[in-house]
Parts: structure tokens; sequence; C-alpha cells
């Protein structure tokens, strides 16, 4: 057994293209300690108590918005949940502003979602509370990503050699990019599907390989992530219909009859059925995507105990 | 550096701890051993072997991190960082007679930090402790039940048990405390 001497000195969670492999380990294995809370009779640690936990969410979410609160409320914290609808962002108010305001009530911690991309940064220079990104425009969603890394590490030991696919709108995806970043690291190859007009503009500088069949690679995956189309984000028709979508790039059970048997089958959700994914698939022995629901509360825990803790320490 | 307790010591320390847990144990109490991470968890596996053979019957036995309930999580501590890790307890400590189990009894303050990790697992019938060596200062209202040797160390000196499992050997020495 060898003695854990590293350090965790990061107070802001901005995104995975920073972190060096020590780093999302260190998070991957911090996050083993909290999963067991959730299984218990008393599913709360008093961890955070006395800390106060923001829920800025300038998007819509459920997923990841009520997993960061329950993660928070899990450590004890207090948490204020804030919505662009319902706040003072509608009169005028700057970002900043609304989060130095929100400092002033002595918050810890800003759990951030924005259709910005680098507005957690800005945040992150702007005040002195940690700041955690949960999702900024097309740039990046680093717990989503950290939870995809930890369920596949989870199911099978280690990324190291695997080869995993991404297919779907890459373009408009901050899970691939957090993705793209972390598996990469890991040592998983990665290769990104979908049809020319849904890759992004600078695909050859990412270290990934890409395909425009879903076919020509179908076969040789362990791991296929399959993205939502992302209707709300797009400008003009990158594709003739859904329906030719889901005939070249759906996860069907057809295709899965050409998949390795253990291939595992994941979705960062929100899932259109029948679009992306056929219901028997997203429903079916090989999916671990409710899995990844539920890692995403220890991955949420650690992260915010880790932030936090940089902070008093540093 | 000097040894409180060198390989053959710890095994009759150890043996002489059994004995006085055993002696103590009545044959119904629904026993169960929990280690504290990490060198209690490889002394609760050692007694638990021990009591398994006395009983003849398997004893529930588990692990317990105390990352998330320190009291000093708050504090700086001049950069140095826990580490968490993971509680193991795979049974349902309700109404067990738990035997509680750690290296070194010093401030005390693990031993609440576990008390308090283990009352939200559920509500045990009894709860004991039993220590391989109680070194005294303590600062809580906490006292063993159960204590392999007594030490006499000053403050500015502390207590390191080393065990094959994890170290590679068997020893008990005090050394001159980290300075903060």
């Amino acid at each position: 057994m060898t003695k854990n001497t590293f350090q965790w000195t990061r107070k802001h969670l901005i995104g995975l293209r920073e972190l060096s492999r020590q780093e999302l380990e260190f998070i991957l294995d911090t996050a083993k300690g909290f999963e067991e809370i959730s299984t218990r009779s008393i599913k709360k640690a008093p961890t955070l108590r006395g800390k106060v936990v923001v829920n800025m969410f300038f998007e819509d979410s459920t997923r990841t918005r009520n997993s960061f609160s329950l993660a928070a409320s899990r450590l004890s914290a207090d948490v204020i949940e804030f919505t662009k609808k319902s706040s003072a962002v509608n009169k005028g108010e700057t970002l900043i502003d609304t989060a130095r305001n929100l400092e002033a009530m002595g918050v810890d911690i800003v759990v951030i979602r924005h259709n910005a991309g680098g507005a957690p940064a800005l945040l992150a220079r702007s005040i002195n509370a940690c700041v955690v990104n949960a999702g900024d425009g097309f740039n990046e969603h680093p717990t989503q990503a950290l939870l995809d890394v930890y369920t596949i590490r989870q199911m099978r030991g280690s990324l190291e050699g695997l080869k995993i696919g991404i297919v779907g709108d890459i373009s408009h995806s901050r899970v691939a990019r957090s993705n793209i970043y972390a598996m990469t690291k890991l040592g998983a190859e990665v290769t990104l599907i979908g049809p020319p007009t849904l890759m992004p503009a600078k695909v050859r500088d990412l270290p990934v390989k890409v395909s425009y069949n879903l076919d020509d690679v179908i076969e040789e995956l362990d791991v296929i992530n399959m993205l939502r189309i992302q209707f709300e984000r797009m400008g003009g028709n990158p594709f003739p219909s859904v329906r030719e979508y889901s005939h070249f790039f759906g996860l069907t059970v057809e295709r899965m009859q050409r998949a390795k048997k253990d291939i595992l089958v994941m979705h960062p959700g929100p899932m259109n059925r029948g679009v992306e994914i056929e219901s028997e698939v997203a429903d079916g022995p090989n999916s671990v995507i409710l899995r990844q629901v539920a890692n995403g509360l220890a991955i949420r825990m650690a992260v915010l105990f880790l932030v936090n803790q940089a902070s008093v320490q540093g | 550096m000097k040894t409180l307790l060198n390989a053959e010591q710890i095994t009759t320390t150890v043996e002489c701890l059994f004995d006085k847990i055993a002696a103590d144990l009545k044959p119904e109490s629904d026993l169960a051993i929990i280690g504290l991470r990490s060198r209690g968890e490889v002394l609760a596996k050692r007694l638990g072997r021990k009591l398994e053979q006395k009983f003849g019957h398997p004893i529930p036995n588990g692990t317990l991190d105390i990352t998330l309930y320190r009291d000093d999580l708050n504090a700086p501590r001049g950069g140095s960082q826990p580490t968490v890790r993971e509680t193991e307890i795979n049974f349902d400590v309700n109404d067990k007679f738990i035997l509680l189990v750690d290296d070194v009894l010093h401030t005390g303050r693990s031993v609440r930090a576990a008390m308090d990790a283990l009352t939200d697992l559920g509500r045990p019938k009894a709860v004991r402790l039993a220590v391989l060596v109680d070194r005294g200062d303590q600062e809580l209202p906490i006292r063993a039940d159960y204590v392999g040797i007594r030490a006499d160390v000053s403050p500015r000196e502390s207590v390191k048990v080393h065990f094959v499992e994890e170290d590679g050997v068997d020893e008990v020495i005090v050394e001159p405390a980290e300075t903060l």
C-alpha cells in the first residue's frame, strides 16, 4: 500500500483541460470514499457543516442541479438555489455583481452553469469563493466527464487502452470536450463519430480519431457515449432530417448486435429516445446510464470537498 | 527514534488484548468489529481472526474512514491534506455489540469522529474501544475499554504503529512529532 502524499491545491474546478492525470485520478479516488454515504440509512456526513453552496444556474438543468444540491446537502452544507428566471439578472445585474452580492452573504462555494463559455473562469478571477463549473457554453462540463470516467473505471478497472466512441453532436457538446480531456489523459483511445457538420472546427488539434460512419467503428469499441442532439443550440440544418440522423448515428438494437458483447453504453442525459438511442438499448443490459447518475453524486461530493479543503488550506 | 514494541512484543500485546476482550465477552452478545483506517483496520482483522477461532463462528469485520467526520477539516494545517478513503462496513450495525479498534489512543478526537460516523450508520447496542497503545493526554472524555500497553510519551513525541500488512514490519516506535 502506498502512502498518498498528493496535495490537491485547486480551489476552483473550471475545466479538465488544465488538470493532470494525477489530479484526475485523485478526484476519482476521493469520490470512492463518498459513494458509501448514499447507501446508508442516514445519508449525511458533517463535512461541510456551516458552509454555504450556491447553485447559480443560468441554463435549464435537472440532473446536474439536483445532483449538486443533493451532494452539498449530504455533506451538511446550506444550499441556495439561484435561477436566472427569478433573479435580479432580469433587471440588468451583471454576473459578477450578482456573484459578489451572494458572496457578501457568506457564500463559500459557487456552482455555476452558464450559456457563455468562460463564465466560470471569469467568476473565479472576480470573487474569493470557490467556483465549480457545472457546464459553460460549448466549453466544458467537468463533473459530467469525471462521473463518466469514474463509471468506466468502476466497470473496467482502468481506462488504459480502452477504445471509446463519442457519438453525435460533438461541436455543441461541452460534455464531449471534457470527456476528451479526461479520457485521453487516463490512457483511453477516443474516436469522435458523427456527421462532418457536427464536428468541431479544430478537431485535428484534439488527440482523437474521427469517423463519419458509426458502422465502420462500432465493432471495436469498448465504450460508446451517445450524445444528445442539441436542437436548441443549432443554427441551420446540420443534417437533412432527424430520421436520417437516427438511421446513420442512432444506437439501435441492430447495431448493438455488431458491437462487443460487453460494450458499455453511456449517455449524459437528457436522452431523446428513438433519436440517438433506441429505448431497448438505453434500458438494456449494456447500459450504465443510471449508474452514471448515481456516480455523479459521489463525484460532486468529492469535488465540493476538495475545493473547500484547498480553500481552507490555501 | 526509539522502539516501544518490537515484532515479538506486538504479538504478545495483541494476545494479551485478545485475552482481555475474550474474557469480557458474553457468548450471546452479537459482536461485530470495526477498525479505524488504516492501522486500526489491521489490528481489527488480527483480533477478529482470533475471536472467530475462539467462538467458532464468523464475526462481521468492517473498516471506518473518519476523514469526513474530523473536527479539524476547517482548521488550516499547514497544507497537510486529509485523504478520503472508503468506509467498508457490509453489515447492519443496529443492535450489534461493536468493538471499535484503533492503534493508538491519544487526544480521543479520532474516536469521537468514529462514534459520530458509526451513529450515522445505525444504533449499535453498545460500543467498546480497544487500542494497542494508550499514550494518555486525552483532550476529550474518552477512555479505552481494552488497552494493550500504556505508554508515557512526551507531547513532543509521536507514537507510530507499523504493521506487516501495511508497512512490511511489525513495530511500535516513538519519534519526534512532525512540526506543523
